[in-house]
């Protein structure tokens, strides 16, 4: 009788507990697999396409779902693609990522003829203006989407790659470079 | 004094050939002559470069402020001779990159024409504020070649009640041997400006730390410290990088200082015998850091020394001085052959951290044909901060730079031990010195694209507020029109 009864508890349970989750599935369903908000939140954002994908959303789906290399992002570069690894559990080999050059946009000023395209579409807001007015690019808010480049009507929006200056000048990996040209005094002594 | 022999520690290091005794046993050359033209960098010292003060055209005479110090670190700059000033732009930094850095390029009139000094007849009176200022206003930095500002650091000394100050006469770098010499000649001065930062600090111990090899110097500097209580004057070992601030103070004292603290907060201080008699020099007689005692040496040159030279001389001029045979230079090296600077050409200036110029021939090079790693460890035993070498190289080698900071990146000191003892000629060293730049390159890379992305999101919400504004506003008046509207058809119902 007792074994009787537990029967018919625990499986009245287990059918009330079902159906309560069936129900939960239906009315309080995710409509995103959370991994990738997660990975769009890695990725830069400017929605550039150079990945081959219409934009950082459904890069971030072909991530999740394995259907593009965690170094699938140029300009994200290694660093990002390291973090693409953690996050998915993949094992990852970057001797042969191209680490991407760093690029800016700058404005001729000699050509500019202060039409504000620039400006307009700019997603970061990083170029500063007035109508014929000659615009200028704050180099430290701009992200080398190139839309500018694309929208300006005389070419004067170029893009050009970061100036090294001593504060950003770094030591050069020692991969296949002639000794004489490696740079550093450290150990000379024989 | 027990616990004294019990506790040091050394660990790792290398004993590298000396390579000093061609210089070591000359006096210093004080007959250098002085240069038509001085290059004198804004920045020669960690932190905000000095903002000039001068005027091109101005003359000016010999220790008179050029460049005030900006912000808390940061250095002023004299002028090292009298003349007249001829430019202030950019010019060659001595640097790996010889990328332009902001002088003041200085002509020399030749006659060495001092400005009014102030000297203090009894500097103990002053108060230990009035000290820290005056070394500031000295421009004196660490002149053992990390050119922290001295001020700065006596002030951290005061605020964190320091009970010793390690003066560092190791000199542990090869070739090197400037704070050798003048432990040497000099040695009383020294011993008074180690009794003036000990002032200033308000602290009561200080041990000069001098190695073995130097008993010339150990002597000198222990018949100089004679009568003071305050200061002793031990002997350490000879190996490198004994001079490294944590290697030094774990060995004198005992103590380790924890990652990511600083000496002070163990209640240690350690500057070099350089700053001590430049503090000397100026406290004592008000002149500001004007010049260096530098090692000139290296089989290329024919007649190594040590000179005293002005900053901002040219290392060509320097080189001619010394009679460096420029056939044979193979690597011209700022500093000591372990952690210095290759530069790429000569015509840079000497600055306050040049504590030395090498010009080295091909022979004197190391061996660069790399080998596979054997694993034999041998970098795990050298290497004084307790790292891995090898896997952190494995590791930056495929680029996952994040598992090699998890071993330590962060702790290493690029004193390059480890490269110089593989037996398989593995750049170590230089695989940390790529990975730290890279580390700090992705992290100000992460910053960026965090505040860009704020951009973004602040351009689409205004944008979004402008479509608002507009939808609202295209309400209004198609609600005005229809308001309109009907007031018409009112007033022609009326009618």
């Amino acid at each position: 009788m007792y074994v009787l009864s537990a029967i018919v508890s625990l499986t009245l349970l287990g059918l009330f507990l079902g159906l309560l989750l069936g129900i939960a599935g239906k009315y309080l369903k995710v409509e995103s697999s959370p991994i990738v908000d997660e990975l769009e939140a890695l990725l830069p954002g400017s929605q550039c396409g150079q990945c081959g994908f219409p934009g950082c959303r459904p890069a971030a789906e072909a991530l999740a779902e394995g259907n593009a290399p965690a170094t699938m992002c140029p300009p994200g570069g290694s660093a990002l693609a390291e973090q693409i690894a953690a996050l998915l559990g993949l094992d990852l080999d970057l001797s042969d990522v191209k680490e991407p050059e760093l690029l800016v946009a700058r404005v001729s000023e000699d050509t500019c003829t202060g039409c504000t395209r620039c400006f307009k579409v700019c997603p970061t807001d990083a170029i500063v203006g007035a109508p014929k007015q000659i615009h200028a690019v704050v180099a430290d808010a701009c992200i080398a989407c190139k839309k500018c480049v694309d929208v300006c009507p005389t070419e004067c929006l170029q893009m050009h790659p970061v100036e090294v200056t001593l504060r950003n000048w770094r030591w050069a990996k020692p991969l296949n470079v002639p000794a004489q040209h490696m740079g550093t005094g450290s150990n000379a002594v024989c | 004094m027990l616990s004294f022999f019990t506790k040091p520690r050394l660990r790792g290091g290398v004993h590298a050939e000396e390579h000093k005794a061609a210089t070591a046993a000359l006096p210093i050359a004080s007959d250098f002559p002085l240069p038509k033209k001085l290059y004198i960098p804004l920045q020669q010292h960690v932190g905000k470069p000095a903002e000039p003060l001068i005027m091109v055209g101005e003359k000016v005479l010999k220790g008179q402020l050029l460049a005030y110090s900006q912000g808390l670190i940061s250095a002023p700059v004299h002028a090292p001779s009298s003349g007249v000033i001829l430019d202030v732009n950019d010019y060659p930094a001595p640097h790996p990159s010889a990328l332009p850095i902001r002088m003041i390029v200085l002509e020399t009139d030749g006659k060495d024409e001092w400005i009014k000094t102030q000297v203090v007849d009894d500097p103990f009176k002053l108060n230990p504020e009035e000290i820290s200022l005056r070394v500031g206003a000295a421009g004196i930095v660490g002149l053992g070649g990390a050119t922290f500002p001295t001020a700065v650091k006596l002030n951290m000394g005061r605020e964190n009640h320091v009970d010793t100050l390690i003066i560092n006469g190791s000199e542990c770098e090869p070739y090197l041997c400037c704070d050798d010499r003048l432990m040497q000649e000099r040695a009383e001065q020294i011993i008074d400006g180690v009794r003036l930062m000990l002032h200033g600090m308000e602290s009561e111990h200080a041990v000069v730390a001098i190695e073995d090899n130097k008993p010339q110097a150990y002597f000198a500097m222990r018949a100089a410290a004679e009568p003071y209580a305050s200061v002793k004057v031990i002997q350490i070992p000879t190996r490198y990088p004994m001079g490294w601030d944590r290697q030094l103070i774990r060995y004198v004292t005992g103590k380790e200082v924890p990652v990511g603290c600083r000496s002070s907060e163990i209640g240690v201080t350690i500057h070099n015998v350089g700053t001590a008699y430049a503090v000397h020099k100026a406290i004592r007689y008000g002149q500001p850091l004007l010049n260096r005692v530098v090692t000139v040496a290296g089989g290329a040159v024919k007649r190594p020394m040590n000179v005293e030279v002005p900053f901002g001389t040219l290392i060509s001029e320097l080189f001619d001085f010394c009679e460096v045979d420029k056939e044979a230079t193979a690597r011209i090296i700022m500093g000591g052959p372990m952690m210095g600077d290759s530069l790429p050409h000569v015509s840079l200036p000497t600055v306050k951290a040049t504590s030395g110029i090498l010009a080295l021939t091909q022979s004197e090079l190391k061996n660069t044909d790399e080998q596979p790693c054997i694993r034999c460890a041998s970098c795990v035993s050298v290497c004084p901060a307790g790292l891995r070498p090898l896997d952190m190289a494995n590791n930056i080698r495929i680029n996952q730079l994040d598992a090699a900071v998890d071993l330590g990146l962060k702790d290493c000191i690029s004193c390059g031990c480890c490269s110089y003892i593989c037996p398989s000629n593995i750049p170590l060293v230089q695989f940390f010195k790529y990975a730290s730049g890279e580390v700090v390159a992705r992290q100000q890379a992460q910053h960026k694209s965090e505040q860009t992305k704020r951009l973004i999101d602040a351009r689409n919400a205004r944008m979004e507020r402008i479509a608002q504004q507009q939808r609202e506003e295209e309400l209004a008046r198609i609600a005005a029109k229809a308001e309109r509207e009907r007031l018409k058809a009112e007033q022609e119902a009326l009618v």
